[in-house]
């Protein structure tokens, strides 16, 4: 009776295969297992959370007279390199995509069942994981430390007049240093305070600089901070599956490395958001 | 509307084409030797395509070229444009969305769609909040433009600093004051 059942099923299959049949029963219809399947989702969720993210730094860009020039703010190397613009997250971007490349190369492994294969390209997408939080970390210590940037102060203003100043910072700008509209500058501190400068517009005003928009260092160091700490919780999740993967776990689950393909996902979506990350940040 | 239009016009015209591959795709995997050369053409492009971007944005702003700019339509369209090939390749090509069956991809890629209403809608609000900012930071109100320019942050901070012992006074008169009135208030203070 239920041999019966199951070969009048099978035959039904075969006759309205290509009519939509997926969901009539009796197969996989989209072809995944539960965890791949149940990962795209997260990951839908999570392309989500970061878009309301990216139009929030949008909404608020576009509500501002002026908004910090990414080029200028963005201008450091390590080694004390000034003026340099784009260069250092350029770097930071080729490392991710880089970790990304190996990502693909440890799964195809995986599908060919090549142990060391596979641990030999995690662990170097490992290491580019880390090298991508330490260029973040130098990034963050550069505007926290250097540049005094802070969820509550953005010392980047913007010129909205030109004009002339009347005072130097003692760093780029010296007394006589001509003001342009639509030019970034940054607010140093002294003795712990902000110290803006006097200039003098075109009309003959005198008048200070003023602090830039304070939500450009609450959105940069969120957005980023919340990218980077994906990046970091992938290191983590990359380092337990390679041990597994070392341990021989995944070669008893007989379903060709698939965790290693479901870290794969995960960490190709970091590599994803941070395309967009680099546009709305650096680029735009 | 600068950037939000074209934004919006390639976000629609990119997911119809993700759309119409679905259906032309055939399904089944690369062989290993194909595989390699996949993920090496994909090094390849992206690191490309991110060095163009940049190129777009420091020619654009002068940087390579003195006193030379791209207008800023050209730049926006042509980076967010960049961007969302990357973003295909990187889903398409390593996330193997190419090989997914396509009820899997349409329910997964389709839901995006709702992010173009959401640009629409907020962007155009930020343009109505800078908008009211402007009314209200032109009004001749001196209570109104003094806190909203920021001109000294100096004296902000110090003004803080000095405050924080006067407001402390005022609050120490009025609680002694009602102290004095209202004798039953004290004990009720206390315990909080």
């Amino acid at each position: 009776m239920a041999s019966d059942h199951t070969l009048q099923h099978d035959t039904h299959a075969h006759d309205i295969d290509h009519q939509g049949s997926d969901w009539s029963g009796g197969k996989e219809p989209f072809k995944a297992s539960y965890g791949k399947l149940m990962m795209w989702y997260f990951l839908l969720s999570d392309a989500f959370t970061f878009s309301a993210f990216l139009i929030a730094y949008g909404t608020l860009r576009f509500s501002m007279p002026t908004w910090p020039v990414p080029d200028f703010v963005f201008s450091g190397l390590p080694g004390g390199i000034e003026h340099q613009p784009l260069i250092f997250v350029t770097i930071m971007t080729f490392v991710l995509i880089v970790s990304s490349v190996t990502m693909v190369r440890a799964v195809q492994e995986g599908h060919r069942e090549n142990k060391k294969g596979i641990i030999f390209w995690m662990f170097l997408t490992i290491l580019g994981g880390l090298s991508f939080l330490g260029c973040q970390a130098w990034e963050w210590t550069t505007l926290i430390k250097g540049e005094n940037m802070s969820i509550h102060h953005n010392p980047f203003g913007t010129h909205t007049e030109n004009g002339v100043y009347l005072e130097g910072d003692g760093h780029d700008i010296k007394a006589g240093d001509p003001v342009i509209a639509g030019k970034t500058y940054l607010i140093h501190t002294h003795d712990g305070h902000y110290n803006p400068l006097k200039y003098k517009t075109e009309s003959g005003e005198e008048k200070v600089q003023h602090m830039g928009p304070k939500a450009f260092g609450a959105l940069f160091f969120f957005i980023t901070g919340f990218h980077g700490f994906h990046v970091f919780s992938g290191v983590v999740f990359l380092l337990i599956i390679m041990l597994n993967v070392a341990s021989g776990l995944y070669v008893k689950r007989k379903n060709g490395y698939e965790m290693v393909e479901k870290i794969g996902l995960y960490w190709h979506f970091v590599d994803l958001v941070w395309v967009f990350v680099f546009l709305v940040f650096y680029l735009l | 509307m600068a950037f939000c239009g074209p934004s919006v016009g390639i976000c629609i015209f990119s997911i119809l084409f993700i759309v119409n591959r679905i259906e032309l795709e055939i399904m089944g995997h690369l062989s290993y030797e194909e595989g390699k050369k996949v993920v090496f053409k994909g090094l390849i492009l992206l690191g490309v395509i991110t060095l163009i971007e940049v190129f777009i944005a420091l020619l654009g702003k002068g940087y390579i070229v003195d006193g030379f700019h791209l207008p800023v339509w050209l730049m926006y369209f042509s980076m967010i444009s960049l961007s969302l090939y990357k973003a295909y390749f990187i889903v398409y090509e390593f996330m193997h969305m190419k090989y997914e069956a396509p009820g899997l991809v349409k329910s997964v890629l389709l839901p995006t769609l709702l992010l173009i209403w959401a640009v629409i809608a907020f962007f155009s609000e930020g343009r109505f909040w800078k908008r009211e900012r402007a009314m209200i930071n032109d009004r001749p109100i001196a209570v109104f433009s003094a806190p909203l320019k920021h001109t000294d942050t100096k004296s902000e901070e110090t003004h803080i600093k000095k405050d924080e012992p006067e407001v402390q006074n005022k609050l120490d008169t009025t609680s002694s004051e009602i102290i004095n009135e209202e004798p039953k208030t004290q004990e009720q203070s206390q315990h909080h």
